[in-house]
């Protein structure tokens, strides 16, 4: 607060005018306690009440990483899944699990942490009448058709895949071999949660209570969060600060101004327009990691113009179209990386990343995509228009960047023009309902680093997330016997097997690996952000 | 003047009713909230219908409509996508916005008024082109521009103030208060110099000059009183302009009151917020306008209500 | 004074539209109270209407000059962006982004790599035209709907009003966000359409105001006498002397009009690509404020210049129309 006096001056007079206009005046309210080595970071306003099994975005996500630990737990470098509170997670056919827990496990406010924590979590995550979104989560445990049934109501109260043997044992069974389901058990959706979840459900939504090395201290909703160091802590992963406050803002570029002020510690979202100057304002305060994140053009395949005989070479004209490699430097200034694939490359070559799997159809080569384009029978229309949420993001300044490329590709000032949406919630319904009438922004943020997570609930017919509706009897044939293969390097060569029937029909064009990126103040150090672009709160100290 | 109050407090009832009937319509052409609560991806539909049913979005529009505004006569605003009442976001949204609202009128007050007597006494002069020049190119630069150019220099450059609002605080409040009475500011600069030049040459204010009362009893007991009147009655109407205009200066100052729930309650598709806090801003808007007439009558003994 | 509530209604003409856009309103107040005769007869010669004496006025006034030359200016440079502005404004090359003034650019390039100077004055035709349409539209509806009420009088009158008020309590740039926020054409008319529908409470009042005084006149008696018509009174009588508020009013909320465009194509319900505008410009240049200050401070000084024409237009106009302030 550099020179605020001349304004400490002028608000004297302003609220000795105010107090002399009668006006009853409140000055001062309440922030987090910020005393001792707790250090302030941006936060989104999370859009859903903050249970495990209902949060989806990041913003929310924070919070339960902060609050919970769960059987397994992703390595903050590697991204690896490590057993946490499990002791073992054991199967011989990939459909029948024995889960053991760990003693000595305790939520912060004392109670035990039993397979029944988890058990009930579950269930109560999975049941219809809860209305949680990420319910499908559970759709791979038997007995989820009942408790969550398309249409019509729940008839069962539970699942019957899930059995409690003793305090720290219970089995799940699922109704398809599933190798890979062990390593999805760190998401936050399967975290055990106290009887107080349940008893005083909304006490509990108030202040959550969970098992992570913090709890939360304060929450004023939409505004901050204080996160204090929990002492009782048993985990190894123990917080090195005394605690976190989370602050909301609307946008990123006023956080960003607020770091540089000196008024907040950390922020883990840098506006692209703003990262050019990122490195001469922080230098080495700066990080830049890759993150599971990656961003494509999905088609609409239900609009019968963009699923004709050659619309497979019009998308991948488009694709050719694109120069990824400027625009990654221009707009995002190494922020992205120009993709090469359809997953990313936290996945590790072990786990499935395959650079240049996409081979030529990637590459800038405006001459071959004008080529493509025309053999394909032109562009649907005579103009691509993408879609994308105008409210949030950079979304913006990339899809021009990308209309631009498209356009000087082609030689034609109104080839591709962007097409904003007003909010997100509107071009979640457009998406619904089947309404695109061309390509549209689609964004994937991996739940867990399989790469089976990049693949299945995208393009996979009738999948949660494939949202062109694209439909391929091939790649469901490859992806159905990737799952069933136990061996793990089996099951990753399975799936790029099927990743290689996206490229050939350029089921969706990829454009970019998205790292996250965070600035820091001078105050902090140890500062680093785990493979779902979230800092790793907890090893980050302060002073 | 009771049966005039009366008669105008009956008129509020329509106005009411049409106003938040008009918003809630409003909202609902946006379409479906449910869409954007999954993520990026879509709620499964079972989900999907249990929570159109939970937020009564199944039901006709008409009978949502009845249902909500049957709610708030009780005092019951509804909740919002997470859980929280309506009523908990405007007592935590609604201080703030009006302690923004106070500093820009004060602002508007304190600098528009002294520079509009300043400049319609002296019309004419250099000094009154130069105000006059001033408010122009400061109704002409939109808002966001201003805040922008601000906060860049203020807080950025110059370290001055802070870039954002944190507590809500009145220090804070000061430049995002400035900036979100600037075009005011200049109006109510141009309203009381028109005034204050119409005024001067009246009969009454001649009158007393020539019975030789001093300059500034003249100017503070005659002239300013009467000159004052549309002054008032801008400002009292601007009261609710400037809470519901707020969402521009509060976005850029991350500040988290009235124009921010509005702002994420509109991305949201957030019905209940949306409604609530407008039904709110009109009966500031209704009551504002009703006092502003009645302090009419104060002002100006000519005007007596039947 | 009368002791109807219609006089201080009357005279809070023009409320509570988010601040910009009533000034001109609230300020032309005066106005509706000035008789509106066919104005006194001059010293000596030919008889002198308001007009114009007005017209007098405003070609001796260099404000009126200046602005009226910036405006034809601006209308000429709407019509023929080409004779200024070599290339088009949706070349861009990324290679160029954030780019400093060079041969062919003078304002340097934006963030996308466009021509800041091609796409400022290319911008002027969709603000100039959003600023003309949405004002004429306002004019019109206002004037029409207010004007027959005020003459009318009766359950009309009452009907009208609490549906301006309903309007008037509605905050503009909220209505914006929502009603916009759905829109998927490109085009300037959604903008143009949200802008009449909640504009032309403004303008009514006004009218009303004015075919109310101006009812009142002998010269209306005297026709009313002498058996003329109601459509006779209203386009003959009435609206010459009542159509001045409503002229001064409507030039200022132009300029605000423009105004308002650039905030909603911030807050991101305004115009949409490819159409090239200055709010567009701005609020995309907005965020690189500290590395490309000039891709923001070039088309909001366009629009700041434009918004400035319009309403020292409006001034001039009112300052030659007021008879009072003479």
């Amino acid at each position: 607060m550099r020179g605020s006096r001349h304004v400490r001056g002028a608000a004297g007079a302003l609220a000795m005018a105010l107090a002399a206009t009668g006006c009853g005046v409140i000055v001062g309210t309440s922030g987090g306690a910020n005393g001792g080595a707790v250090l302030s970071s941006s936060w989104g306003d999370p859009q859903n009440p903050l249970e495990p099994a209902n949060t989806n975005e990041v913003q929310g996500g924070k919070v339960l990483d902060m609050i919970f630990r769960g059987l397994k737990k992703y390595d903050p470098r590697t991204g690896r899944a490590q057993n946490w509170l499990a002791r073992s997670i054991e199967t011989e056919d990939s459909r029948n699990y024995t889960v053991r827990i760990k003693r000595g496990w305790t939520f912060s406010n004392g109670e035990k942490v039993t397979a029944r924590s988890f058990v009930n979590a579950w269930n109560y995550g999975a049941s219809l009448r809860n209305n949680q979104k990420n319910a499908y989560f559970f759709g791979y445990i038997d007995g989820y058709d009942r408790v969550h049934p398309d249409s019509g109501r729940q008839s069962a109260p539970a699942l019957s895949g899930l059995k409690v043997v003793d305090d720290h044992t219970f089995t799940v069974r699922l109704n398809q071999k599933f190798s890979g389901f062990p390593d999805t058990l760190g998401y936050a959706a399967f975290a055990p949660l106290p009887r107080v979840f349940f008893t005083d459900h909304a006490a509990w939504v108030k202040k959550p209570v969970g098992n992570g090395p913090y709890t939360v201290e304060s929450y004023t909703r939409g505004s901050q969060m204080y996160l204090r160091k929990w002492d009782g802590y048993p985990g190894t992963d123990k917080a090195r600060n005394d605690g976190v406050t989370l602050m909301v803002y609307t946008d990123s570029n006023t956080a960003y101004t607020d770091l540089l002020a000196g008024n907040l510690d950390l922020v883990d979202d840098i506006p692209a327009a703003q990262l050019k100057n990122v490195e001469g304002d922080l230098g080495d305060r700066y990080i830049n990691t890759p993150a599971g994140i990656i961003q494509t053009l999905a088609f609409p395949y239900y609009d019968k113009a963009w699923n004709r005989p050659g619309s497979a070479k019009v998308r991948t004209g488009l694709s050719m179209a694109i120069n990824r490699r400027q625009i990654t430097e221009m707009i995002f200034r190494g922020t992205r990386t120009p993709a090469t694939d359809w997953t990313s490359p936290v996945l590790g070559v072990d786990g499935g990343f395959k650079a240049g799997l996409c081979g030529r159809a990637c590459d800038y080569d405006p001459a071959r995509a004008k080529q493509l384009i025309k053999e394909g029978g032109g562009i649907p229309g005579g103009q691509v228009k993408i879609t994308y949420n105008a409210d949030s993001g950079s979304h913006r300044q990339w899809v021009d960047a990308v209309c631009n490329s498209v356009n000087n590709a082609l030689g034609n000032d109104r080839a591709c023009v962007g097409n904003p949406v007003g909010t997100f919630a509107d071009f979640r319904k457009q998406i619904g309902q089947h309404t695109m009438t061309g390509p549209f922004r689609a964004g994937w943020q991996m739940d867990y680093p399989l790469i089976q997570n990049f693949l299945q609930p995208l393009y996979y017919t009738g999948a949660s997330s494939n949202d062109g509706k694209w439909s391929d009897r091939e790649f469901d044939r490859l992806v159905d016997r990737a799952n069933a293969r136990t061996d793990t390097a089996e099951a990753v060569a399975g799936f790029q097997e099927a990743e290689k029937v996206v490229r050939d029909q350029m089921a969706a064009v990829p454009l970019w690996y998205q790292n996250g990126n965070a600035g820091y103040s001078d105050r902090l150090s140890h500062v680093a952000l785990n493979p779902f672009s979230v800092p790793v709160y907890n090893e980050i100290k302060v002073g | 003047m009771g049966r005039y109050v009366l008669r105008r407090l009956l008129q509020m009832i329509p106005v009411f009713i049409g106003a938040t009937l008009l918003i809630f319509l409003m909202v609902n052409v946006m379409g479906d909230p449910v869409a954007g609560l999954c993520g990026e991806r879509a709620c499964d539909p079972a989900t999907a219908a249990a929570l159109r049913r939970e937020f009564g979005l199944d039901k006709p529009l008409w009978q949502q409509y009845l249902t909500y505004m049957a709610k708030v006569f009780t005092g019951d605003f509804g909740t919002a996508f997470n859980g929280q009442p309506v009523t908990e976001l405007m007592a935590t949204a609604f201080p703030v916005t009006v302690r923004l609202t106070v500093v820009a009128i004060v602002f508007e007050i304190v600098i528009g008024v002294t520079l509009g007597v300043v400049t319609g006494l002296k019309r004419g002069r250099p000094a009154d082109t130069a105000v006059l020049l001033a408010t122009l190119v400061v109704i002409s630069v939109p808002t966001f521009v201003t805040g922008l150019m601000l906060q860049l220099l203020l807080g950025i450059k110059w370290h001055w103030i802070r870039p954002s609002v944190r507590y809500g605080t009145l220090d804070e409040l000061i430049v995002p208060g400035l900036v979100l009475a600037s075009v005011s500011l200049a109006y109510v600069t141009r309203l009381t110099r028109t005034s204050i030049a119409e005024n001067k040459r009246s009969d009454y204010v001649r009158t007393a000059i020539a019975k030789g009362l001093p300059r500034h009893r003249v100017i503070t007991r005659h002239l300013l009183r009467n000159s004052l009147i549309p002054v008032v009655t801008f400002i009292g109407t601007d009261i609710g302009a400037l809470m519901g205009g707020a969402i521009v200066t509060e976005r850029i100052f991350n500040i988290h009151g009235v124009g921010y729930q509005l702002y994420q309650g509109i991305l949201r598709q957030n019905t209940q917020t949306v409604v609530g806090f407008v039904t709110v801003l009109v009966l500031v808007f209704l009551v504002a306008n009703l006092l502003v007439d009645l302090l009419y009558a104060v002002l100006d003994p000519r005007i007596r209500y039947a | 004074m009368r002791d109807q509530p219609q006089q201080p209604e009357g005279a809070i003409a023009g409320t509570g539209m988010g601040g910009a856009m009533d000034l001109g309103a609230s300020e032309a107040v005066t106005l509706e109270r000035t008789p509106g005769g066919p104005a006194g007869t001059g010293p000596a010669g030919r008889p002198r209407s308001l007009w114009s004496d007005a017209w007098r006025d405003l070609r001796r006034n260099p404000v009126f000059l200046l602005s009226a030359l910036v405006i034809l200016f601006l209308v000429f440079i709407s019509l023929w962006p080409s004779a200024i502005a070599s290339g088009s404004p949706l070349t861009c090359d990324l290679a160029k982004a954030q780019d400093g003034a060079a041969p062919g650019a003078p304002f340097g390039y934006d963030g996308q790599g466009c021509n800041v100077y091609t796409r400022t004055v290319y911008g002027a035709r969709a603000s100039v035209t959003v600023g003309l349409c949405a004002t004429l539209g306002v004019a019109l509806l206002g004037s029409v709907l207010g004007g027959l009420a005020g003459y009318f009088g009766g359950v009309w009158d009452s009907v009208l009003s609490r549906v301006t008020d309903i309007f008037f309590a509605i905050p503009v740039v909220l209505g914006g966000l929502v009603l916009l926020s759905v829109v998927t054409s490109n085009t300037v008319w959604p903008v143009v359409g949200f802008m009449v529908l909640l504009g032309w409470p403004q303008i009514s009042r006004i009218a009303r105001g004015a075919v109310i005084t101006a009812k009142q006149n002998d010269y209306v008696q005297a026709a009313r006498a002498l058996g003329a018509s109601d459509s006779r009174i209203l386009l003959r009588h009435i609206a010459p002397n009542a159509v001045a508020p409503v002229i001064v009013v409507a030039t200022i909320a132009l300029g605000t009009y423009i105004a308002l465009e650039a905030t909603l194509s911030y807050l991101g319900v305004g115009l949409k690509p490819p159409s090239v505008s200055w709010g567009i410009d701005i609020s995309a240049a907005s965020p690189y404020i500290r590395n490309a200050p000039h891709a923001l401070l070039w088309p909001a000084g366009a629009l700041a210049l434009t918004v400035l024409a319009f309403i020292m237009l409006g001034d001039a106009v009112r300052d030659a129309l007021d008879p009072k302030l003479r």
